[in-house]
């Protein structure tokens, strides 16, 4: 699992690679909270395009992701999602979070 | 009924064991030439429950988890994952959407995802002995 993370002016982009589970998720999500906590910008996307496994701990990464973000005052994106993490992430009722997109299939 | 083919796996619960055990798991079934689609559903929910294994099972001990796959006739496949753990004492809690006693970061839908991804999710468990959970799916193939 490696993540690149990109700033921009007042958002910041997280491309995620690989597999999410509970193992990948800590490291992950300190990557991600170190970078929110000092940049604090108002909108943070998370890019699942190369995500290649998903199961319920990606879930608790983007309710966790979102906490931090409403404590910065800013707001949450999650895209290009698998059709099977698109329906996890419905399952846990996300879109009421934030917006939260499927890959365009090709 | 009878089974056509069988595989037993006991692993340590560690985390970097989630990612093998559903590997291994995905590649035993594939003889019955699945679909896509349903090697992910499978790895899903294996997933979830080796995580519960390690996560509350087993917390910060180190224990076994026992995974036993059997395939059927016509492709029924039946996965046991069984930890020797602390149990749990309460199912039908445990397995309510977006209960969690493990904090922040786990959104409490491991039996949620387990449930929706397989045809049938069996739980018996026993406080200081541990807990099994059984994971049925009818495999339809290519």
């Amino acid at each position: 699992m490696a993540t690149r993370i990109e700033c921009r002016a007042k958002e910041i982009v997280v491309y995620l690679d690989g597999e999410i589970d509970h193992h990948s998720a800590g490291m992950i999500r300190v990557s991600i909270d170190d970078v929110v906590l000092t940049k604090r910008p108002q909108l943070l996307t998370l890019d699942f395009e190369k995500v290649t496994f998903m199961d319920s701990s990606g879930i608790g990464l983007v309710m966790g992701r979102y906490k931090i973000m409403k404590s910065v005052g800013g707001a949450i994106k999650v895209t290009n999602l698998s059709p099977t993490a698109y329906r996890v992430m419905k399952l846990a009722g996300l879109e009421k979070l934030g917006e939260i997109s499927q890959r365009e299939v090709i | 009924m009878k089974t056509v083919n069988e595989m037993k796996l006991v692993i340590d619960s560690r985390s970097i064991n989630e990612g093998f055990s559903r590997v291994a798991v995905a590649s035993f079934i594939s003889c019955l030439d699945p679909t896509v689609e349903e090697l992910t559903d499978i790895k899903t929910a294996v997933s979830e429950a080796v995580t519960n294994c390690i996560v509350h099972g087993y917390k910060e001990k180190m224990g076994k988890i026992y995974i036993t796959v059997s395939i059927f006739e016509k492709g029924l496949v039946k996965i046991k994952i069984r930890d020797k753990g602390v149990g749990i004492e309460n199912i039908s809690e445990a397995m309510q959407p977006l209960f969690t006693t493990a904090g922040d970061e786990r959104a409490g839908l491991g039996f949620a995802v387990m449930e929706s991804f397989m045809d049938k999710v069996k739980v018996s468990s026993k406080i200081g002995k541990g807990t099994s959970v059984t994971l049925t799916k009818q495999l339809i193939g290519r």
